[in-house]
């Protein structure tokens, strides 16, 4: 892959998060599975950017791997460099990376339901966080939990903190979840398919939420979600993911407009839209996309690039070599031998 | 709850009912009573002689008449007279009753603060050479018969070891009591560890896998804290459960190591009550038995309701 400089020109001074080669691996008894292979990506200040991909792409990795959560064995991050605020993270020893988590970055989870301990009252799993990050007593902690269910606008947050997981719905679990995370001001929030295990009208809600408490507290982003509707109304930039490795990165209008990868159109024409389907554009009705085949086992990728085998318009140069992931547009970087000829490429810029 | 309660209260005398009629059926079903052990011992048989006992102590009645008699008296707080002694069954009882107590409390104690962080360590440190060698331990645990057991410890730790004073009836203070306590308790009570080291084992390992743990981990949370604090809080409710069952197990260890010991507990004194058929010790210290075992479990459950806040108990 390219030299660092090159990859990132805009990851200058004002960069808080940046992510360098990562590589994470898993070493099983069917082989190495590299969940993440040399993933680079840099976070401004206060910016959304969304990872996409499908299951198994290796996005929850990536986050998990910059809070150094990935369960070791069987897995263990093997290269790269994570900076936060231009500290390195991946030399901090626990105790320090410890003061990372929770406190600069935080992360929500995609399942409210079992996120959250059964045991304790949702007050105490906010002030633990609280307690675990800043010098205060418990019942200022306490105090403190109460106003966060406030800020996530769960009604009568003082009968609440006392209530338990079991006795709150999805949504309002989230919403505590949130306030977890967001109880300490993090710089960063890692929310992993915040909306995934939601029902639609209550994923909207959350979705506003986090975008709204982020403009009001200054936090940035990192948005997983498999979910490109999502994305289009909350990200500004997009990368996306398939088999461990960035396939495609730009700012979120470009993406919709200009896909330069091949998987990312699968994506794309893979969401539902109605008025293709009552035939209102082409006047057939016309049947939901969908990417042929599937995502290859991680331990056995293809040699050349790890979407040919998916990918209708790969030819031998796409089987036999991986292509170089490079800038295509200003600002849009892809990894694909045949962009150019498919979708333009350069020439449109 | 409260309607809860009182339902309970009232299950739990039917229960301790239904043990009373099963001691007492037993006890009538096992061949020979007190007048027949006597006169096989003695070798006699003076049938007139053997008919005057039985009368005396109430064995030619009807066995619903004997039955009633047993309850009501036990009602009344009257246990009658023990046959071999003839002293009061009561006062033969009680004086015997607080060394087992103390022996059975300090077993089950060893047991669980042996067995629950133990079973953490192993989880924690699942597939190490210190979790193989402690599931060895608990293996070990679980097939050592307690007499066995026992007799190795009396014979390492008294004989050449020299650590563990001989039994006295007269401790000098209560450490030295501990002392003299601790070899036997330890010893019923290693069972019980293993048992609940397993099951903690399982069911920890079973918690540190949900997601709960990972968003404790992302707090900041200290391993300490995630494993202890989060996970063994979840992980310790079947434990209570295996607990409470082990408790009543007990009993039936302190048997074998009263009399391995030579330790003049309730226990030992039961096994020398049946072998003589007397009736008034063996079903009044029984029935004192399942009235702790019926109390031990009415607490478990209640310990549910204070450590699970999902568990409530609806009328």
């Amino acid at each position: 892959m390219d030299a660092r400089a090159d990859v990132q020109p805009e990851a200058g001074a004002q960069a808080l998060l940046e992510v360098d080669d990562l590589q994470t691996y898993f070493f099983t008894r069917q082989g190495v599975v590299k969940a993440v292979d040399g993933v680079s990506f840099a976070l401004r200040r206060g910016e959304t950017l969304a990872i996409v991909g499908e299951s198994g792409c290796g996005k929850s990795i990536t986050a998990l791997s910059l809070l150094r959560l990935i369960p070791d064995p069987p897995g263990r991050i093997v290269g790269g460099t994570v900076r936060l605020a231009g500290h390195d993270l991946m030399t901090l020893d626990e105790p320090a990376m410890r003061n990372v988590r929770g406190n600069d970055i935080s992360m929500i989870f995609q399942e409210p339901m079992t996120s959250l301990n059964p045991v304790m009252t949702i007050g105490r799993q906010i002030a633990e966080v609280i307690l675990l990050h800043q010098d205060v007593s418990r019942k200022e902690a306490l105090a403190k939990a109460v106003e966060m269910l406030r800020l996530v606008r769960i009604p009568e947050p003082e009968q609440r903190v006392r209530e338990y997981p079991h006795q709150l719905s999805g949504g309002m679990r989230q919403r505590a979840m949130i306030a977890i995370a967001l109880a300490c001001n993090p710089k960063v929030l890692i929310a992993d398919e915040p909306t995934t295990a939601l029902d639609v009208t209550i994923q909207a809600q959350i979705l506003e939420l986090i975008v709204e408490l982020q403009q009001k507290l200054g936090t940035a982003v990192i948005l997983i979600t498999h979910d490109l509707g999502v994305v289009a109304e909350t990200a500004q930039r997009v990368i996306v993911m398939y088999a461990g490795r960035k396939v495609e990165e730009a700012p979120v209008g470009e993406l919709f407009a200009h896909a330069l990868h091949p998987y990312t159109h699968g994506l794309l024409a893979s969401i539902p839209r109605l008025d293709l389907m009552r035939g209102e554009v082409n006047d057939t009705p016309q049947r939901l996309q969908e990417i042929t085949g599937i995502v290859p086992a991680l331990t056995d990728l293809p040699q050349g690039c790890v979407f040919a085998p998916r990918c209708k318009f790969a030819d031998d140069r796409c089987r036999a070599q991986y292509p170089p992931y490079e800038q295509k547009r200003s600002g849009h970087w892809a990894a694909c031998w045949n962009s150019d000829a498919l979708y333009g490429g350069a020439l449109h810029a | 709850m409260g309607a809860y309660l009182v339902r309970r209260f009232f299950l739990m005398l039917l229960t301790l009912f239904g043990m009373s009629v099963l001691i007492f059926v037993l006890l009538r079903v096992m061949p020979g009573n007190i007048s027949d052990i006597l006169f096989e011992s003695a070798g006699l048989v003076n049938p007139a002689e053997k008919a005057k006992i039985e009368k005396e102590l109430g064995l030619d009645q009807p066995l619903v008449v004997q039955y009633s008699t047993w309850i009501s008296g036990l009602l009344r707080g009257d246990l009658g007279y023990a046959y071999v002694s003839e002293k009061p069954a009561l006062d033969e009882i009680l004086p015997r009753i607080p060394i087992t107590a103390k022996l059975a409390v300090l077993a089950l104690f060893f047991s669980i603060v042996l067995g629950v962080p133990l079973g953490v360590i192993s989880a924690v440190k699942q597939d190490t050479p210190l979790d193989y060698a402690l599931r060895v331990v608990s293996l070990s645990g679980l097939s050592l018969p307690s007499f066995w057991l026992a007799l190795l410890i009396l014979m390492g730790f008294v004989h050449f070891l020299g650590w563990i004073p001989i039994y006295t009836d007269k401790p000098a203070t209560i450490w030295h009591e501990l002392a003299l306590l601790s070899i036997p308790a330890a010893a019923v009570g290693f069972r019980a560890s293993a048992l609940i080291m397993r099951l903690t084992r399982s069911s920890m390992l079973e918690v540190l896998r949900q997601d709960y743990i990972r968003t404790a981990r992302a707090k900041g949370a200290s391993a300490a804290s995630v494993n202890y604090d989060h996970a063994l809080r979840n992980a310790v409710l079947p434990v209570i459960t295996i607990i409470g069952i082990e408790a009543a197990f007990l009993i039936g260890g302190l048997i074998v190591t009263e009399t391995v010991f030579n330790i003049p507990g309730v226990a030992r004194f039961l096994v020398e009550a049946i072998r003589w058929r007397d009736y008034p010790i063996v079903q009044n210290l029984v029935m004192f038995i399942a009235v702790v075992v019926v109390v031990v479990n009415f607490l478990v459950d209640m310990a549910y309701v204070v450590l699970d806040p999902r568990i409530k108990y609806e009328d």
